[in-house]
């Protein structure tokens, strides 16, 4: 008798932590509906930015009164197509690893004489106040879809980028003792219910993830890139506000496309 | 004969080693001068305060030169240090009000660059734990916390023991992911006996 109890007790639990499963297992598959769902370029909003970085290459502005279609991003004067895959990258008239948004704002200075304050206030967008990096980001980068991430890792600099990238990755700091690999180097893992990427070392996950970035974001109505993205981890982490288009972001970035290398572009995405 | 279990150890230690860290198996380590470089970049326009608040102490450092897999000698002065700073209450109960302790589980608001100063701190224990049966809605960064009192026998030193791993989780554990809620201050007192009482109350969703 007290065997039956056992084993029927044993059942039940096993049977409660199936349907748990089972809900847990359905509850990600209509996420996944969702995404696919969502995934139309023809519906996704991201493209309005890609339309308005567009305008804004090529738009005279700044003391010199010139446009964006001069300035390099690795890959020549005006050459958009693969640059973003490159990047962030070694540029030689800057002696500096530079990524997509620190380029800009370089060109920005260098080769259009424009006052670079206003378009750093407007870094993130939101209602009524349009970021021009956010288009800007959104319009090159979508110049690499279907391309690969390739991170350039031949000059010194480049490789202390990577390595100062990968020691930003796991330092603990703050109230929490919060490092990102404390949500992001164990694999399958979640925090509440949202799936947690692995960028402990070079995974499917890093891959999906930076070749999705940037990305519109449903729940807050703007487009957005990787910048917005991490400085919203460090808001989770307690940590005090990144600054933006810095050399530790960039260090950052570095990192994640050496984890995400291979990992195919196709941007802007769509998501929550 | 190895049992299974002990196999899958043995290959799961060994691949932890092969994978530990890809990128420095073929790179150079970075010195601190370095890291400390780009790390005052990435922090260069805060407040004093906030950088001071995210400056790091000795046990945080350890745990990042060395991935939180410190040496046993590393391990054994972290534990050390972080268990002389645990502070007890002072008449000796650890056990607060489960129903609070409830919301000291769910909430994980509170500071944050974009929170006010006063905003209410939560421990967001379900981020990380499973805690009752019925919230579905939780992480696996933790183990699992269900029946927690319970499978302890809701023993009064087991609570004490669950104090100070709130407290400071490192106490227990060198280089444990798991925030040091009372020695950085981030709850109080009074919230951690909450916690603890949410654990170990016969009442709590926990045990029920």
């Amino acid at each position: 008798m007290k065997g039956l109890i056992a084993a029927t007790a044993m059942v039940l639990t096993f049977a409660v932590g199936a349907s748990a499963q089972n809900a847990q297992i359905d509850s990600e598959k209509e996420i996944e509906r969702y995404r696919a769902m969502i995934n139309d370029p023809m519906a996704n909003p991201g493209y309005l930015a890609v339309d308005r970085g567009e305008q804004l290459w090529s738009l005279a502005r700044g003391t010199k009164n010139a446009s964006l279609e001069t300035c390099d991003l690795g890959e020549g004067p005006g050459k958009l197509e693969g640059a973003y895959a490159k990047l962030p990258r070694y540029f030689a008239d800057s002696d500096r690893v530079m990524d997509l948004e620190q380029r800009l704002l370089w060109c920005m200075d260098k080769v259009q004489g424009l006052d670079t304050k206003d378009v750093v206030a407007r870094r993130f967008g939101a209602p009524g106040r349009e970021s021009d990096m956010e288009g800007l980001v959104a319009f090159i980068a979508n110049k690499s879809n279907g391309m690969k991430y390739e991170p350039q890792l031949n000059h010194p600099k480049e490789k202390e980028m990577l390595a100062a990238g990968e020691a930003l990755f796991v330092r603990r700091a703050g109230q929490l003792d919060f490092s990102c690999s404390t949500c992001h180097a164990v694999p399958g893992s979640r925090i509440r219910l949202q799936g947690l990427p692995d960028f402990s070392k070079p995974t499917k996950d890093a891959r999906e993830t930076m070749g999705s970035w940037p990305t519109y974001r449903v729940s807050q109505s703007q487009t957005r890139t990787m910048q917005h993205r991490l400085w919203d981890c460090y808001r989770q982490m307690r940590h005090p506000v990144p600054e933006y288009a810095s050399d530790g972001i960039t260090a950052l970035s570095v990192y994640m496309a050496k984890m995400a290398e291979g990992g195919e572009i196709n941007v802007p995405s769509i998501k929550r | 004969m190895k049992t299974v279990r002990e196999t899958l150890t043995g290959l799961a230690s060994l691949a932890i080693l092969a994978f530990a860290s890809p990128v420095q198996a073929q790179q150079p380590q970075v010195d601190a001068a370095t890291v400390d470089r780009y790390v005052a970049s990435l922090w260069a326009k805060v407040p004093d305060a906030w950088r001071q608040r995210n400056t790091q102490d000795e046990t945080q450092k350890i745990c990042s030169v060395t991935n939180n897999q410190p040496t046993d000698a590393q391990a054994k002065a972290i534990t050390a240090r972080e268990l002389a700073a645990v502070k007890f209450p002072a008449d000796g109960k650890v056990l607060g009000d489960w129903k609070k302790g409830q919301q000291v589980a769910q909430r994980g608001s509170g500071g944050q660059f974009s929170d006010q100063p006063d905003t209410y701190r939560g421990g967001n224990c379900y981020a990380c734990h499973q805690l009752s049966r019925q919230e579905l809605s939780y992480g696996t960064l933790g183990p699992s916390l269900l029946e927690y009192g319970k499978l302890k026998d809701f023993k009064p030193e087991e609570a004490k023991a669950t104090f100070a791993k709130i407290y400071n989780a490192q106490s227990q554990l060198a280089c444990s992911t798991m925030p040091r809620f009372g020695h950085t201050g981030f709850l109080t007192e009074e919230q951690i006996k909450d916690a603890v009482a949410y654990l170990f109350d016969k009442d709590s969703p926990v045990n029920r």
